[in-house]
């Protein structure tokens, strides 16, 4: 079942090539998406680490590239719009923080779909980059190597979502229907075992 | 929206005590997460501000871009801590900032500012001729600069979590980047058509420790992000470099001395996004206004040359 899933992972800026490589390693083939019209094949969507405020410029700008052959409208639109259509997507770190209804203190451009409030870089400066073990029932009872760099905290969320770790801090991983959410970074991890729960959600909506 | 409850059964095991800062995947992830990026130097918060709206993934601290290093002379220095700080609380995106060559109480105090990366940089004047920065000392990532693979090598195994060609900063002209990278990513396909014998040789030839070098062999590619820098002024510099096979750009002089810096950031934004579309880089590439002059890498004599400081 899972060769025929087509995963994009958001290919603006940031560490797409990481994900694609789990997505190979368990099967999948993931697409590269830099324009708003490679959304339409897609089963899920990954958004990946990276600079938020970048993303942000990259996404508007390339709905107004003339050179398009036909208009498109803005790649977060357009991920909403999927989004809200049942596509799965799952952010990790920046995809968190632009999947998002609020992100504290800014009004920086977001796809804003998640019914979360992020804190950014909310551990301080890379020196509080962090490996912190993580205990995550959803996944088993081995620890998940949770990696943290310059990481968002999650602060708040709405009563559908579902909480699924927490430290001290705040909580940094989130479900909400076909949304999940990770403020540290399975991608850069050898454990696939949050890549496989996003597969089983794309898996069971199908 | 309701507060947080944690849903955790008890036994909490994610507290602070498990927490380790500073490991090598913590120092090489950062940029990791900086790939398909732009990183532009800047001296004050005004350009850091205009950097990031522009797009910028990360800004680059420094005293003065090595152009006007280049005209004024004089030694270059770690920039005034002052204008680091005001720079930190401009913007959101990473702050990297130079220190020199072997110059390692300056790596502290960068660290101690909250920079998120330091650049042990040949454009700075060296602090020292014979040793670079024990980097493995440190809590954040450093970038070095690298002419080929063994330098790159030699950097890694100090404890760089980020490679970038060195080219030739100030110039303008980005023939130096392309020949290192070439260089460099060159080297990297001879090396895996090699036996595993031949590698100790190849090893000892390149100067670089043959664990690392084993690395290489078997990943096809550094074990860390390799950015390109030094000369890049157009969006078409750099999406060549792209092409070329880097993870990202640093542009220096080529913005703030152009005469529209905050079009042509955006330009060379777009331009490292979609290296690989013709179409977009002739759109973003139109009416950007004067490039800075800069003058080429060959009309530079012996003295004026960078990229031989500290290999």
């Amino acid at each position: 079942m899972k060769k025929h899933l087509h995963i994009g992972i958001l290919a603006l800026q940031g560490d797409f090539a990481e994900h694609a490589q789990k997505l190979r390693d368990l099967g999948c083939e993931p697409v590269e998406i830099r324009r708003a019209n490679q959304l339409e094949s897609l089963d899920g969507l990954i958004i990946p680490g990276g600079e938020s405020t970048t993303n942000a410029k990259l996404e508007a700008a390339a709905s107004s590239f003339s050179s398009s052959a036909t208009p498109e409208i803005p790649i977060f639109d357009a991920i909403k719009k999927k989004a809200q259509n049942g596509m799965p997507v799952w952010g990790t770190c920046m995809g968190s923080i632009l999947l998002a209804k609020e992100i504290e203190g800014s009004a920086q451009g977001r796809i804003g779909l998640m019914d979360i409030s992020v804190r950014r870089n909310a551990f301080g400066p890379q020196r509080a980059s962090a490996e912190i073990p993580l205990e995550i029932p959803a996944l088993g009872d081995k620890p998940f190597p949770g990696i943290f760099i310059r990481a968002p905290l999650f602060i708040k969320a709405g009563k559908k979502v579902e909480v699924l770790c927490t430290i001290d801090e705040g909580f940094v991983m989130a479900r909400e229907g076909n949304l999940l959410a990770t403020a540290f970074h399975p991608e850069i991890t050898s454990d696939d075992r949050v890549h496989r729960l996003f597969l089983n959600m794309i898996g069971s909506g199908k | 929206m309701a507060k947080v409850k944690a849903t955790s059964n008890g036994h909490h095991m994610n507290g602070s005590a498990e927490r380790k800062t500073g490991t090598e995947t913590v120092k090489r992830a950062l940029p990791a997460m900086l790939k398909g990026g732009v990183i532009m130097d800047v001296v004050n918060a005004e350009q850091a501000k205009i950097a990031e709206d522009a797009g910028a993934c990360a800004v680059m601290a420094l005293e003065r871009v090595p152009s006007d290093i280049r005209k004024d002379g004089g030694v270059a220095r770690m920039s005034d801590p002052q204008l680091i700080i005001e720079i930190i609380e401009a913007v959101s995106i990473p702050v990297m900032a130079k220190a020199r060559i072997g110059h390692f109480v300056e790596a502290q105090i960068l660290e101690e500012l909250g920079v998120d990366c330091v650049d042990e940089s040949e454009v700075l004047t060296m602090a020292d001729e014979e040793n670079h920065i024990d980097k493995n000392r440190f809590t954040i990532p450093f970038v070095c600069g690298a002419r080929n693979l063994g330098e790159a090598l030699r950097r890694i195994s100090e404890g760089a979590a980020m490679i970038r060609t060195k080219g030739e900063a100030g110039t303008g002209d980005v023939v130096e980047a392309v020949r290192h990278a070439r260089s460099i990513f060159g080297a990297i396909r001879r090396l895996q058509s090699l036996s595993k014998d031949e590698r100790y040789s190849f090893a000892k030839e390149i100067g670089a420790p043959i664990d690392l070098v084993n690395e290489v062999a078997d990943l096809g590619k550094l074990p860390v992000v390799n950015f390109a820098a030094g000369g890049i002024a157009t969006p078409a510099d750099a999406a060549l470099m792209m092409q070329l096979g880097v993870d990202g750009v640093f542009v220096g002089s080529g913005i703030f001395k152009s005469s529209d810096p905050a079009k042509r950031a955006a330009a060379i934004v777009k331009a490292t996004t979609y290296y690989n579309d013709a179409a977009v880089l002739a759109e973003v590439s139109r009416g950007l206004g004067d490039p800075m002059v800069g003058r080429s890498a060959k009309s530079l004599s012996e003295s004026e040359l960078l990229a031989v400081r500290g290999i």
